[in-house]
């Protein structure tokens, strides 16, 4: 019986010799390679007291905005980088460089729709680390994949904007239970959307009931010193314990 | 593409893998799907046959794909029932109170090399 299935095997596959192919079972989850480099990585931050932001949302939802803001608050304060990812573009890198005077970078995903750790480890090599205290990613505008990939980050934050509806926190639950901290963009133009911050403040609790939930416009620049204070309190944070 | 960063782990892992054994070429890869992994198979299929295609010793290396059903936990009732028929809400009690347990899979399951 055997024999015949040998030659059986031979038959369909001729240029394969059926004793040599060996299966070797992995049983592996692909996040667990990467979840490893995000440690490494978050480890190597903590030695050199560089603390890093992932910043993710949808496309559109202001982090460009709010972190020219915000940078121009904390600057004085803090040396500050940043790195932009983009599926293909330099146009925010430029930006934020431009607006705020900062070392900004430009990571290209090639088409992907987020970071994985060993794509941010590259984006920090091209940053000058010395002396740095924060640097902050600019994730792939995208509320799905982003939150799947441990970028490496000391903290996870996201933009919901007002518009984008508060009831996002129940379509995207991954995004939200892995966020520190929430901001809520564009509180400008609440009057025009039916938009309810009471129930998108519980939705967001009901994910991740330690986020710490911050309403602010980019535009205006309210509540962006919030954002800065917990910026500031979360490095040092970093720095010392 | 959410799938073509998947392929590129999955690619970054099997040769690992195939290294360690001393294998120079991978002729099949199983992966175990979950239901909510918000992976598309077939999308998966088409990304996988477009990346190996320049990977050496990963030409022609076929993807089979596993699906594992996705089932949700409601502790309003301590009972499991299948979530993509159901969603968030609890079929034997309407609770709310329920979370995934399985079927957010992505998962190399074993590959065959020589
Ligand atoms: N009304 C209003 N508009 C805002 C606010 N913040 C940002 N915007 C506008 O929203 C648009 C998108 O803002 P960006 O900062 O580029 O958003 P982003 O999230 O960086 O976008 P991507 O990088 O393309 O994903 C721009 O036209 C901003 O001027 C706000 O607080 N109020
Ligand atoms: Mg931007
Ligand atoms: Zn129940």
């Amino acid at each position: 019986m055997q024999e015949f299935y040998y030659l059986y095997h031979r038959i369909i596959n001729p240029d394969r010799q059926m004793d040599e192919v060996k299966v070797i079972e992995i049983k592996k989850s692909i996040f667990e390679e990467n979840g490893h480099e995000a440690d490494q990585l978050r480890e190597e931050l903590k030695r050199k007291g560089v603390f890093l932001l992932n910043l993710m949302s949808s496309p559109g939802s202001g982090k460009t905005t709010t972190l020219i803001a915000t940078i121009n608050e904390l600057k004085d304060k803090l040396k500050v980088a940043v790195m932009e990812a983009d599926i293909d573009s330099d146009v925010d890198a430029l930006k934020i460089k431009e607006a705020t005077g900062i070392e900004t970078i430009q990571l290209h995903t090639g088409g992907m729709c987020h970071l994985d750790a060993e794509m941010t480890r590259q984006g920090l090599d091209n940053l000058p680390l010395e002396g740095l205290d924060l640097a902050i990613l600019e994730n792939v505008g995208n509320l799905v994949c982003p939150a799947e990939f441990d970028t490496g980050a000391v903290r996870n934050a996201m933009i919901l904007s007002v518009p984008e509806g508060h009831d996002k926190p129940l379509k995207y639950p991954l995004m939200f239970s892995i966020c520190d901290l929430v901001l809520i963009n564009k509180t400008d133009v609440l009057p025009y959307f039916d938009f309810d911050m009471d129930k998108c403040r519980e939705y967001i609790h009901l994910r991740n009931p330690r986020a710490r939930v911050i309403p602010i416009c980019a535009r205006t620049g309210e509540g962006i010193p919030e954002f800065a204070q917990w910026l500031l309190d979360s490095v040092k944070d970093w720095k010392t314990n | 593409m959410h799938e073509l960063g998947i392929v590129f782990h999955i690619i970054k892992e099997v040769k690992k893998v195939a290294q360690e054994n001393n294998c120079s070429k991978v002729s099949k890869v199983v992966m175990n799907i979950g239901e909510v992994s918000t992976v598309v198979p077939y999308y998966l299929e088409d990304c996988w046959n477009w990346a190996v295609a320049k990977e050496e010793g990963l030409q022609d290396c076929k993807l089979e794909i596993r699906m594992l059903d996705a089932v949700t936990w409601c502790d309003g009732c301590k009972s499991e029932y299948p979530t993509v028929a159901h969603g968030k809400t609890c079929p034997h009690c309407g609770s709310g109170n329920t979370w995934l347990l399985r079927g957010n899979e992505i998962e190399i399951q074993e590959i065959e090399a020589i």
